[in-house]
This record gives C-alpha cells, structure tokens and sequence, in this order.
C-alpha cells in the first residue's frame, strides 16, 4: 500500500475496503451488489494477495452472509460484512438475530433505494428500514468520515458494555464512487486503535473449557421480554461508548466526531436536519443566506443509533422553524422515518420549533443548492408567521 | 463400527430431559449422531421440532457448543462458524480440535435451506449437515414439504373429498447434493444404529462437506405408535422407500440390501397420513406409489453397480 | 418444576445458557404408561439403550442397569426393540 498515514485519493468504497483492510478481520463474508460490490471486490483482492489473514466466505446470499458473520461472530472471531439496498433488505431477518444474539458485527453499507422500481442509486429507505434492528448506525458525509467511522465501528461494537453489531453507511454512488481526498492512517494506528478482539465466552472458548454454552434457545413468555431489555440497555450504554471512543479517535488522530454536527446554529433561527452527504451542499446554502443576513444553520445526524435525543432537544429546541430533510418515505400517509423521532424528541420541551418535512432525493434524484434554498424560503416563512401550512413536502419531484 | 457397549462408554451430548414428543424420532436421531462423533463437536441447529423442543430456555439438552439461529440458514451460519475455526486456527489463536455438524429438518433442508445449503456445500467448507428428515413442516403443524411422500396427507395437502393428499412425488435431496461434488453423502435410519454410526464417522471424517439424510419418524405427523419408532424406519428399508446407500467420492455403494423386498403397504399401513390410500378409489395411486419406489430402486443399483 | 426466574440485569447476556442443563427439566411426568425391566430375561445387549430418544435407560459398565424414571416419557420403543421381551410396559398409577 505504501500510502499509509497521509493523503491520497480514495472513493468511499475503496475508503471501505482499505479500512476493512487495516482492520483485517478474522472472518470477512459478503455478497456483491450494487454499488457496494467493490467493496467485496477490493477485499477479495486483498485475501488473494495475501494483504490480510481474514477467512473470507463468498456467500450465495447475503442472507447467508450475514448468516455465515452470526456463526463466526459467536466463534469469537471478529467479523465483517457489507452491502447495500436488497442485500440489506434479503438480510433483514438476520439483522434482528445479529443484535439479538449480541455478537458485534460490523456492516458497511452503502445506502441505496429499495426496489421497486428496480433503482441502483441513492437513498437512506434500506437502513431506515433497519432502524429497529437493534444494530447501531452511523452516517458518513464524506469519505473521510466513511473510513473513520468503520474503524470506531469495530470499537464500538465490541465493548464489553456494548456488544452490539454497528452498520456505517456512505450514500451510494455520491460517496461510494466519488474520488475524494482524505488521510489514511497507518495499518499500525488501526491496528493499535482497535486492539485485539476483547475476551468473551464463545462457542469455541466453551469447547476448550468443557464447558458448552446454548445460544440463541427458544425464550417463551418467560424470558424474551428480559432479553430483548438487555438489547435496550446495550443500545443506552452504547451512547456514552461511542462518545468515549470518537474522543480517543479525536485525541490519536486529531480528528473529532459527535452524535450530530451543529453548523451556524448558535444565533440561528430556522434550520434543517440532514444526514449524510447532503450536509455538505446544505451547509453552502447557510452560508449564503447567512451573508444575506438570515439567521439560517444546519444540524448533521452522525449516529442515528442511539438516537442522540439530548444532542436535537439542545440545538434544536431553541429555533423557531426546523425542515427535517428524509431521504427515505414513511409511506404512512404522513411523514418520513425521521421527522416523528425528531418531533418526539421535541415534544415535552417548553419552547420548541415547528416542524416540517422535507422528502427528498429518492432514488438518487439530485438534491441541488436551490432544493435547499427552497425549503429554507418554506422554513423562514413559517418562523415569521409562527404558522404552518402543510406538514410535508416532496422536494425536488415533478408536480 | 464401534460396539454399543463402546457407545455407551461415550459422554451423551444429546441428554434427557428435552421436550420432544415420546418417541420422536428426531430424538433418537440426535442421541445416535452425537454418540458417533468421537471428537469435540460444535453443532448448529435450523428452526423446527429439534431445535425448539432441546432448547427451551433455560434448559438446552445439548452439553456440546450449540447454537441456533434461524429456519433456512443452518450451513450457512455453521459455514461461518468453520471460516471462524479456520482463521484463528490459522492464526495460532486456538489450539482446540473440533468438528462441526449442522442440523435441519426436511423444510429447512429440501425447501426453504436448500439455497444456503447448496452455498454451503459447493463451498466445501468442511462440516457434516444432517437432514433429519420427518418429511413434513411438523414444528408448524404438519404441513407438506418437497420431502413429503406422494399421497400423504399433511394439513396443507389434506386428503379431502377431491384431492387424495399430495400429488407430488417427494424429491430426490440426495441426487442433488451428489451433483455438488462433495466427498460424502448418505442415506441412514436410526433403526439401523449400526450403518447410521458408521456413517457419521464417515462422514465427519471425509475432509470436506458431508451430507446424510437420515428418515426421522413423527409419532404425531405420521401418525404411527409410538413403540413403532425404530421398526417403521426398518420396514422403511425393507420396502427400499428408503434404501440405504452412501456416496463416496461420487460412488454409490449399497450400504445394505434387503433380503426378500417387502411391498409399500406394509409401511404405509402403519401410518394414518396414508390411511386413505387404502380406499378403492385411490387403488390407481398406490399402484403409482410402489412404481415410483421400484423405480427409484432400479436406478439405485444401477448407480451402484456403473460405480 | 419450580424454577427461579431472573430479572434482565441477572440474566446473563444473549440468549446464551448452560450446555446439558436440560438434565434439570424432569420429563417423567408426561407417562401414562412405563417400563418395567426383568433383569432375569436382560441379556445387556443394550439395543433398549440406543432406541431411546429421551436417554433414559441408565447403562453401567456395558450393562443395563436401570430406566430412569425422571425422563422417561413411556413411548414402549424400548419394549418393541428388545429381542429378550425383557421389558414390560405397564399403567403408570398401577
Ligand atoms: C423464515 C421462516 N419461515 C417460517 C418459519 C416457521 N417455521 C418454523 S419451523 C417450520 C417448519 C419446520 O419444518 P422442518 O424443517 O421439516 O422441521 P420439523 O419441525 O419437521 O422437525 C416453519 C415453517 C420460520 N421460523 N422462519
Ligand atoms: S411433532 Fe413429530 S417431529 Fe415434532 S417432536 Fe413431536 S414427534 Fe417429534
Ligand atoms: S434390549 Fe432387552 S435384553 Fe437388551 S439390554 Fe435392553 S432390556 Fe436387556
Ligand atoms: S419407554 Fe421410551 S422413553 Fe421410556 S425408557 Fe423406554 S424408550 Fe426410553
Ligand atoms: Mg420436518
């Protein structure tokens, strides 16, 4: 590799694989698919060539690959995945037994609209699908963020308190295939960073002590209630975690991650919430309204699991207009995935901002500065006048 | 062929106090393939009776590393399992010997696991899977699989005043994962505990992936008598419904030959899902029923004998 | 059986528990009928021993030695194998 700990020029799946690289996992098992195959692809290469000491299974499905991570991850071997869309999606009902088994797994995803029709760019409809999987999600903005969060990932996922599998996500095509400069750190900084794999009982370590474990019995009315409370409290407990480790990150490599990313929020009074590489061309439309005198910011969701409910009330609930930029569909007759967690988060407050819905963007429709010059003309409306007139907009699709 | 007083010197990892049906086959099954493994094991098992009747939490009738995780995806999660072995075995990580065996019943073998089964196998990762084949979905309540017989009658295809059960032809699991070119497939019943252990050591020891499908009864499915059990898997061979063969490499070989064959109805008289095949008007598909099976008998050998 | 049921901060993480310990889940109530052993008639050949699904018939030494009453559930598969007739089934309350 020889590019180790400076710049270089990477795509986000290139970012993926050569993270996937220095992590260099025990057990790597995947399915191909759009546009997260160079992801396996990359990988692959790097087994052929000897670059990592992972056992790779090239799975006949990505049920079977995530399948194939649950028996490795309760060996005890650290174990990766990563996929997109339908292979999410044909993996869904092992996502729920992933988190439910508590084995940390760790999934690059790369986000992608969920047929039909049959669409290959993106939108976050595949991973909000998972939301209530049990698995905790990171967004990426850019490259740089994609290869930094899947590394924190491994760290996240293991810890003893947490024990939870971690999905990172780039937004397909924008991210995944984008060309884009960022700093690599050297194989030796991951592999100290991460560190070796933290003991636990596995089905390997009870077989050496002679002494077997069950896992994954049938728990009746007795016992799933009890179990499925442990997830929930892994998933509290991963909120300080994941904090703990974005700081160790911050301090090794000076690069510092939260929950959210305020942007121009601090006097502002009407703002959007966005995820993912949308945050950028959002952030450009505040600083040109801002040098027009509007007192417009931007909030950026990181960590979608946990939702960081502490983060939205303190930066938000001061405004007086919020747009909540879903690129996904509820398709409940109401709203996207995130505006009721946003509002829910906002309810109790004594002052909160109106709310509004902006569902943009899918199947990678191109979300332009002037979209966004749009909804902040909607949003600035509605803090004048302290009224509404519609809930929801669809942003950016013929009428 | 170790003696049965030797298997009885052998730790049980299939132990008491599991809730299967009395005399459910899957039972006996599991006991004989868990005594015939002479090497620490871990097991994986698919969603159905086995599965749901040994692991009620907190009791596991399984003193050996098990693990489920759902009904279609047994290989596939014990694949990840040997990936798991193999790499921290490579990496000096374990020091541990082990083997490793999948369970699943005829629908999450024939049907719904047959992709990730077919996956597993052209992998050749190196693991032994064992359909415990009761020929129908019975954890759900008897309904009818690929590995149903022609006219039994399952809740979902009840003998009724038109239709006389199932009207397919069970398939042919074996054949298909001979055609995956793995070294070991085989046929077993635990009425033949001697073959059944024989083969498991076999199997488990061939090197690459290992299939037996292994005729499992269900006292409730079936429905037959309980004591019955063993001898109806024994007239099951008898009658060659289910010969016993084993598949070396991609050599068939007869691993017994009945003495005199016996006619279908000796075993399908013993089992109510076939009651009304016994009626004159369905006369027409018994006769398609012993067909099928001197059919599949006469291929059987010439397999055995081209080999 | 009374088990005691722990709380989800007692419980240990995942659904992982102890290998084996079904041996504490008795399953000899469910028998309306048992068997009953003539050890003059035993030949220990132990094809009762290989034949039982719930591992209940106890073997010592290559010999029959008893039926374990505490997970038989009286199916008579024992009783049918055995070429001695070395083993009876009877009512359960007899
Ligand atoms: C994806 C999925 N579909 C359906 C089920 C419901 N289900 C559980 S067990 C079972 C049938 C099992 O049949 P088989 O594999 O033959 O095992 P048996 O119960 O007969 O031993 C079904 C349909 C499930 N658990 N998962
Ligand atoms: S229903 Fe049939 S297969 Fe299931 S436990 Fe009962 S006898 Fe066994
Ligand atoms: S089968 Fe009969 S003769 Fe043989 S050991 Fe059992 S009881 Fe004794
Ligand atoms: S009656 Fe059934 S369960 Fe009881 S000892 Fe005999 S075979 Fe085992
Ligand atoms: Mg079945």
């Amino acid at each position: 590799m020889g590019q180790n700990g400076k710049k270089v020029a990477k795509t986000g799946n290139e970012a993926f694989a050569e993270a996937m690289r220095q992590i260099n996992p025990d057990v790597v098992a995947a399915y191909p698919i759009t546009p997260a195959t160079e992801i396996v692809q990359i990988f692959s290469q790097f087994v052929a060539d000897g670059a990592v000491k992972t056992e790779f299974v090239p799975a006949e499905s990505e049920h079977s690959a995530m399948s194939a991570c649950i028996g490795a991850s309760a060996c005890g071997a650290r174990s990766m995945t990563g996929t997109s869309a339908q292979g999410l999606a044909l993996m869904w009902e092992m996502l729920y037994i992933a988190a439910g088994l508590r084995l940390p797994i760790v999934m690059a995803v790369v986000n992608r609209a969920l047929s039909a029709p049959i669409n290959i760019h993106c939108d976050h409809s595949d991973t909000m699908g998972a939301r209530d999987a049990g698995w905790i999600q990171i967004f990426s903005e850019n490259v740089q963020e994609a290869y930094d969060n899947l590394i924190q990932a491994v760290r996240i996922a293991e810890h003893p308190e947490v024990r939870l599998p971690v999905m990172a996500t780039t937004d397909g095509f924008i991210l995944s295939h984008c060309l884009e400069t960022m700093e690599m750190l050297s194989d030796e900084q991951v592999r100290q960073f991460i560190g070796p794999v933290p003991a636990r009982e596995n089905l390997l370590s009870s077989l050496e002590n002679n002494r077997p474990i069950t896992l994954g019995a049938l728990d009746l009315q007795d016992y799933y209630f009890e179990h499925r409370r442990q997830v929930a409290e892994a998933m509290v407990k991963a909120g300080p975690v994941i904090s703990g480790v974005a700081e160790e990150f911050g301090q090794r490599f000076g690069r510092t991650y939260g929950f959210v990313e305020p942007y121009r929020l601090d006097d502002a009074e009407v703002a959007v919430v966005v995820m993912g590489s949308t945050t950028g061309t959002a952030r450009e439309v505040v600083d040109k309204l801002r040098s027009a005198g509007q007192k417009v910011g931007v909030l950026k969701i990181r960590v979608f699991r946990p939702f960081p409910v502490e983060e939205i009330v303190r930066t938000l609930s001061p405004l007086k207009a919020v747009g909540i930029m879903d690129r996904a569909d509820g398709l409940n007759a109401f709203c996207g995935p995130l505006y009721p967690e946003i509002s829910a988060a906002l309810y109790d407050e004594a002052s909160r901002p109106k709310l509004v819905d902006f569902i943009y963007g899918l199947g990678g429709r191109d979300v332009s500065p002037a979209n966004i010059e749009e909804i902040f003309s909607d949003l600035l409306q509605v803090a004048r006048t302290g009224k509404k007139n519609f809930n929801l907009k669809y942003t950016g699709v013929r009428e | 062929m170790p003696t049965l007083k030797e298997l009885s010197s052998r730790p049980e990892r299939f132990v008491s106090g599991h809730r299967l049906c009395p005399g459910c086959g899957a039972g006996i099954v599991a006991r004989q393939v868990m005594l015939a493994i002479n090497k620490p094991v871990v097991v994986g098992c698919a969603t159905g009776c086995l599965e749901v009747s040994s692991t009620i939490f907190p009791y596991s009738a399984w003193k050996t590393p098990w693990v489920h995780s759902a009904f279609e995806n047994a290989a596939a999660t014990i694949s990840g399992a040997v990936a798991a072995y193999q790499s921290l075995k490579k990496q000096g990580r374990i020091s541990q010997e082990a083997v490793f065996v999948a369970f699943g019943g005829d629908g999450g073998t024939y049907d719904i696991g047959l992709q990730s089964l077919s996956g597993a196998a052209e992998r050749g990762h190196r693991m032994l899977y064992i359909c415990y084949d009761n020929q129908a979905y019975m954890n759900t309540g008897i309904q009818r699989s690929s590995a149903t017989p022609l006219g039994a009658h399952t809740t979902t295809s009840p003998a009724g005043r038109v239709l006389p059960g199932k009207l397919q032809h069970s398939k042919d699991l074996p054949a298909i994962m001979v055609a995956h070119g793995i070294p070991y497939v085989a046929t077993a019943v635990p009425g033949r505990w001697n073959d059944l252990v024989t083969k498991v050591d076999k199997a488990v020891n061939c090197g690459g992936f290992a299939f037996m499908d292994i005729l499992s009864p269900c006292r409730l499915g079936w429905p037959h008598e309980p004591a019955l059990t063993m001898e109806i898997t024994r007239l099951a061979v008898e009658t060659c419904i289910w010969p016993l063969y084993e598949v070396v490499e991609g050599k068939y070989r007869l691993t017994y030959r009945p003495k005199e064959k016996k006619p279908v109805t000796e075993w399908l008289k013993l089992q109510r899902r076939f009651s009304h095949l016994f009626k004159p008007e369905n006369a027409s598909l018994l006769e398609e029923f012993q067909k099928s099976i001197d059919r599949g008998w006469e291929q059987l050998l010439k397999k055995c004998e081209s080999a | 059986m009374e088990e005691k049921k722990a709380t989800w901060k007692e419980l240990p993480e995942a659904d992982v528990l102890e290998g084996g310990s079904s041996l504490q889940f008795k399953t000899g109530n469910w028998r309306s009928s048992k068997p009953l052993h003539h050890m003059d008639k035993c030949i220990h050949c132990l094809l009762c021993w290989i034949a039982c699904p719930d591992g209940a018939i106890v073997v010592k030494e290559g010999r029959f030695l008893a039926i374990n009453e505490d997970y038989c559930k009286g199916c008579g598969i024992c009783a049918h194998e055995c070429p001695k007739k070395a083993i009876e089934m009877i009512l359960e309350n007899k």
